[in-house]
């Protein structure tokens, strides 16, 4: 897909892709990727961590909380692993959270896994490539503006009660 | 002899277990009523709401405000007690997470309606009767409070000052932090008023906790007899002693039933539910997908359990009704 198609506005919105990629595999090859001068979709925010097995959920929910449409994280190969075990731990995490957050209602495309080892840079560019794509069609999912539009209903109350007048309650 | 510092107890959206926790102070009780004077408890003594708006903004020290907020009604109450009280607790799990009735949030208002209204096994409603916010009856004009989308956190509705965790909170913490904003040095804005330690560590089955864990399945209370000595974990139960506040001297544990996780995270933790996820998914035995998936299928309802006490203090505060 040509780079002008990927980063075509909808609406003036650009999915934002918050992606966790491990040191020794995944950001060598997002590195990888751009030595080699690979053009992929400039959407996703890469942040790298020592081990896939780094990931704290809470960093998945948080990123969604705070403004991202999607999150990626990338590790090791099975059996790969700098650390011998963090992907294994990467991925039973990744299985259940996915599991909680199709519960929580957030579209099970938002969130994704990949094994992407330090010589794969091509991978890079299809997953970020594919991701994008897949989350351009989702939509936003605009978590900020939800909390926000969720507290509305909060507001004539308020309003009244700094007016200084007896709240009805109907 | 210099006037008593005024306290106010009222509740939200509770089952009165905190009430009861206040009353449980016992013979302490007498202590504290004579070291303060209560201006407003509603469940115990009978001033009105005209008698807190009497009282000066700022005039009450401590307001200790129990249950999570989901009616218009406990949004003013809160208000009014915010504004004429210099400190304002959060009292329990509801106000402090959003507590069981916080479970609402994995539903939509209309579900809830009709289920309670209309689809219940011990509802006989054939005319779909729904509370209305206004009813006229016999020339005069009932109003009810607004019944709000979602079930919210004490601090998602006014500033908080202190929590006081727990389901409920244990007496002598409430007779500690009492003591705490009545005669000490108070603690910084927006501290947990407990121990910042994790609930195993006083939890008698400590010792028998292993190092590694590695699970093939995972067991319901009811579904095994739980060795009394040994740490569930270890039984494949799932407990949330990991990623739970101590203070409650490990009361469930110690009654053979999990940790549910009342007292919520330790400061160093912003989502408890995310955190005993980590704990407990990481230590599967399987490493392929497909050993995960059926080794987990044994959780049945994640969000409920790991978010149990939670869900409206929880990062993404509620169930996404809409198609994203």
């Amino acid at each position: 897909m040509a780079l002008a198609a990927l980063t075509k506005e909808t609406n003036g919105w650009e999915p934002r892709i918050v992606a966790f990629f491990c040191n020794w595999c995944t950001y060598t090859a997002a590195d990888l990727a751009g030595v080699s001068r690979l053009r992929h979709a400039p959407n996703a925010r890469i942040i790298r961590v020592m081990c896939s097995g780094r990931l704290d959920p809470q960093f998945v929910l948080e990123a969604f909380a705070r403004g991202a449409d999607g999150v990626l994280v990338g590790g090791c190969h099975p059996g790969d692993c700098h650390y011998m075990e963090g992907n294994y731990k990467a991925l039973r995490r990744v299985r259940l959270l996915q599991r909680m957050m199709k519960d929580m209602g957030i579209h099970e495309g938002r969130f994704r896994l990949e094994w992407i080892s330090a010589s794969e840079g091509e991978k890079v560019k299809a997953t970020i490539n594919d991701m994008v794509a897949r989350v351009r069609e989702l939509g936003p999912l605009g978590m900020p503006e939800r909390f926000a539009r969720w507290d509305e209903e909060m507001e004539s109350l308020a309003r009244t009660i700094a007016r200084g007048e007896e709240a009805v309650h109907a | 002899m210099p006037e008593k510092p005024k306290v106010a107890f009222y509740w939200c959206a509770s089952c009165g277990g905190c009430e009861e926790s206040i009353v449980d102070l016992a013979e302490d009780i007498l202590g504290v009523v004579g070291a303060v004077e209560i201006v407003f408890w509603p469940v115990a003594m009978d001033f009105k709401k005209a008698d807190v708006e009497a009282i000066p903004d700022g005039g009450i020290l401590v307001s200790m405000i129990n249950g999570a907020v989901r009616t218009s009604e406990q949004e003013e109450m809160a208000k009014l007690l915010r504004r004429k009280s210099a400190l304002v607790v959060a009292y329990g799990s509801c106000a402090h997470m959003g507590g069981i009735p916080g479970l609402a949030n994995q539903f939509d208002r209309e579900q809830v309606l009709r289920y309670v209204y209309e689809e219940s096994p011990s509802t006989k409603n054939d005319a779909h009767a729904r509370p209305g916010p206004v009813t006229a009856d016999e020339g005069r004009t009932v109003t009810l409070p607004e019944f709000r989308s979602m079930v919210r956190t004490l601090d998602q509705v006014i500033p908080v000052d202190y929590y006081l965790p727990g389901c409920p909170p244990v007496p002598k913490m409430l007779k500690a932090a009492l003591g705490t904003l009545l005669t000490g040095t108070p603690p910084a804005k927006g501290t947990v008023l407990g121990p910042d330690i994790a609930m195993c560590e006083e939890c008698p089955r400590k010792e028998t906790k292993p190092a590694d864990l590695a699970y093939t399945t995972f067991h319901r209370p009811h579904e095994i007899m739980a060795d009394p000595e040994k740490c569930l974990l270890a039984q494949g139960v799932v407990c949330m002693g990991p990623a739970t506040r101590g203070g409650c001297g490990a009361q469930c544990v110690t009654g053979n039933m999990p940790c549910g996780g009342c007292f919520g995270p330790t400061s160093n933790v912003r989502d408890q539910g995310a955190k005993i996820l980590s704990a407990i998914s990481s230590s599967l035995a399987a490493k392929d997908e497909g050993g995960i998936d059926a080794t987990l299928a044994s959780i049945p309802d994640p969000v409920g359990t790991f978010y149990r006490y939670g869900l409206p203090g929880s990062l993404l505060r509620r169930k996404i009704a809409d198609h994203n």
